[in-house]
């Protein structure tokens, strides 16, 4: 420690000392704060720090600016200088107070979904220096409480919801059951070796949504995948990703590539969650460790694995969809995934009347709903309805009656859009759409209700019959 | 007479360590950066790609390539007239050429006396519509710094008085040294500042260019 930062540490005994009533605040270790900064100052760090023009192209580029009647201190250079710049500059020796007002930044006025790091004259990364800050904030146990919580539990059960694997099981077995009613010969397999697909979901869906968990096992099923769902490493999101606890963030991203490498899947699917797909395909590698910075086995998102359902004809359509639809681009499944066209050709593959956002693909709006935001809870709601207007906006101006979500955090987000801002759409997943308009091939409709009861009434007959002859026989033996 | 002393000590020992400092800094400074990305910059190294360095320079290097730049499309025609001309007018000036075949035998191309006087002219209306935008945007007025402000007088430094100097404007001696010096300050500043996105420009462009372009298919334009 510095002599300043010793200086400091002294005062705040003494003041405790003094007045055991008011709790001093705790002390900031420093020696933390200088590890993850020299850690990730690498050349590209030293690079955007450096050259920062202070243009303010960046600003006009984020949706917290434009939503706050373009408050210059809400444009991207503004947040990372005050923030991630100023811990550079003070070479980590930084005060709590500090580093309270950085975790207004960083949570409150960030979603790091990069559309910064786009508008940027010299492309500096802007998002990837204010998840930077977050590390260092997380690392002095400043954190937003609902991002703190769910990262304890993913550092203690391996997933975000403490869910237990029996009842991780259990759920997938009743919605093995639920669905199998409707699509005849439905099963959920668990931990089948050699699968084509392992499925990975996000913890909401056991824990509130299990319809999610069977309506993909329907589709699975009715295109005929070989496809299995693992007892562990089935949580591909990654809360700890958006608290900066790096260390944490590898936990759930390990356990699915080890459980894909056991079970020597061909690809690892990850849910309509968008930040799971950018935690499995891009940032896990590194965690990880793996050199080449590519995982193990293939991450693939369901929008791409859909599409190709869709295209191989594997799945037929009753008729299309029938409503006017508009596409949120997920800021991890299109900017930051790739992905934006993929989705489209699925949206018009399922629908007659799809029209476009304006901006759309990677140039599109964050909904404000994704870094972090819905987890973190009812203290930030009223700061994500706000930055949340420009979302409304151009989802009003596409007139669609149907938003087509295939991301959790948009999805919650976007629904509560829906009524701050009156907007009368519906949002709906890309697993709805396609179990409502799919064909159930003949072979898989369950029989009839009364054909069911004359199968059982010519079973019944039939064992009467087997176990008659089986007295006859019986009574002959004994004779 | 003083001014000429001062003039052969700023042609002579002064240049060379102008130049030394210069290209020398600027030579250190990639080379370092360079060495420390090899440890924490895995992700440049291991998605290098030249397409699409190429890519997300050159969508930025021509001006409106980018939806970005198309959003100011005055700032960005002035940037580039800018830098053309900044670029352009101490290369190719012909005092400058003079000078070059003096000392080492070898000159570049020559632009006509006019043109060069109006390219000066160019850059410092360009430097002066840069300082207004600064002072009147609040989204960039909030950023600027005392030195962001004295890296923009300093860049103009040497146009103002070049073309002073060259339409003989004030004492010739003076101007003339005036311009050497402030040149002089301006490239010893250069490896150091901000200015020296005049090479890491490349750097930090390809590096996005391989985050969003070879790991995803992503335009960064």
């Amino acid at each position: 420690m510095t002599a300043e930062a010793q200086k400091a540490a002294d005062e705040a005994q003494e003041n405790a000392a003094a007045s055991p009533e008011t709790e001093a605040p705790k002390p900031v270790n420093v020696g933390k704060i200088k590890t993850i900064l020299a850690a990730n100052e690498g050349a590209r760090m030293r690079m955007w720090l450096s050259i920062c023009s202070r243009c303010g192209l960046c600003a006009e580029s984020c949706f917290f600016y434009l939503a706050k009647d373009k408050d210059p201190k809400l444009s991207p250079a503004y947040k990372a200088i005050h923030t991630i710049g100023k811990m550079y500059k003070a070479k980590g020796e930084v005060s709590r107070e500090f580093l309270e007002e950085c975790k207004e930044v960083v949570w409150g006025q960030c979603t790091a979904c990069r559309r910064c790091s786009m508008y940027c004259p010299f492309g500096i990364d802007i998002a990837t220096m204010i998840a930077t800050a977050r590390a260092v904030c997380y690392s002095q146990g400043i954190v937003p409480d609902g991002l703190a919580r769910t990262t304890e539990n993913i550092r203690t059960t391996g997933n975000q919801m403490a869910m237990a694997t029996e009842d991780w099981i259990e759920t997938c077995d009743w919605m093995a059951e639920e669905y199998g009613e409707e699509v005849h010969g439905l099963e959920i397999p668990m931990d089948k070796p050699g699968a084509d697909y392992m499925y990975t979901v996000n913890p909401r869906e056991p824990m509130y949504y299990p319809q999610d968990v069977g309506m993909a096992a329907e589709i699975f099923h009715i295109a005929g995948l070989n496809w299995t769902m693992p007892s562990t490493g089935w949580d591909s999101t990654n809360l700890a990703m958006f608290a900066g606890d790096r260390a944490v963030a590898t936990i759930p991203v390990k356990a699915m590539y080890d459980k894909a490498l056991e079970l020597g899947v061909k690809a690892i699917v990850i849910t309509e969650c968008g930040h799971a797909f950018r935690s499995a395909k891009f940032e896990g590698p590194y965690w990880v460790g793996i050199p080449g910075g590519e995982p193990p086995v293939p991450v693939i998102h369901s929008v791409e694995l859909f599409r190709n359902i869709m295209r191989e004809g594997k799945i037929k359509l009753k008729h299309k969809f029938k409503h006017k639809v508009t596409y949120q681009d997920p800021c991890n499944v299109s900017r930051n995934g790739g992905l934006w066209d993929v989705g489209r050709e699925l949206v018009n593959m399922l629908c007659d009347d799809f029209v476009d956002m304006t901006p759309n693909r990677e140039h599109n709006h964050c909904c404000g709903g994704g870094g972090g935001f819905i987890p973190m809870g009812p203290p930030y709601k009223k700061r994500r309805m706000e930055s949340g207007k420009i979302k409304a906006e151009q989802i009003r101006a596409t007139g669609a009656t149907h938003v087509i979500v295939p991301c959790h955090n948009c999805f919650d987000q976007i629904n509560d859009l829906n009524k701050e801002y009156d907007l009368k759409v519906k949002v709906v997943s890309f697993k709805e759409i396609i179990t409502e308009i799919m064909e159930i091939p003949e072979s898989m409709i369950p029989p009839e209700e009364d054909e069911q009861e004359d199968v059982l009434a010519e079973e019944e007959a039939k064992r009467e019959v087997e176990e008659g002859a089986m007295e006859e026989a019986g009574e002959v033996q004994e004779s | 007479m003083a001014m000429d002393k001062l003039y052969e000590f700023l042609t002579g020992p002064a240049l060379w360590i102008t130049v030394i400092i210069f290209a020398g800094g600027l030579a250190i400074r990639l080379a370092w950066l360079f060495g420390l990305s090899q440890e924490r910059d895995k992700p440049w190294h291991d998605f290098k790609s030249a397409v699409w360095a190429w890519r997300s320079i050159i969508h930025w290097v021509l001006p409106w390539a980018s939806v970005s730049s198309r959003n100011q499309p005055v700032f960005t025609g002035a940037v580039w007239v800018f830098h053309i001309c900044w670029i352009g007018v101490p290369l190719f000036l012909g005092a400058h050429n003079m000078l070059f075949e003096q000392a080492w035998g070898w000159s570049l191309p020559s632009l006509p006396d006019a043109v060069a006087d109006w390219a000066s002219l160019a850059v410092i209306a360009c430097g002066v519509f840069f300082l207004l935008r600064r002072l009147s945007r609040p989204e960039v007025r909030i950023l600027t710094s005392a030195w962001d402000y004295t890296l923009v007088l300093l860049a103009l430094a040497p146009f103002v008085t070049g073309w002073l100097a060259f339409n003989q404007y004030g004492p010739y001696g003076l101007m003339l040294n005036l311009h050497i010096f402030l040149s002089e300050v301006l490239l010893i500043v250069l490896p150091f500042s901000k200015l020296a996105h005049m090479v890491l420009f490349f750097a930090s462009r390809s590096a996005i260019g391989y985050e969003f372009g070879t790991r995803r298919g992503a335009r960064v334009w």
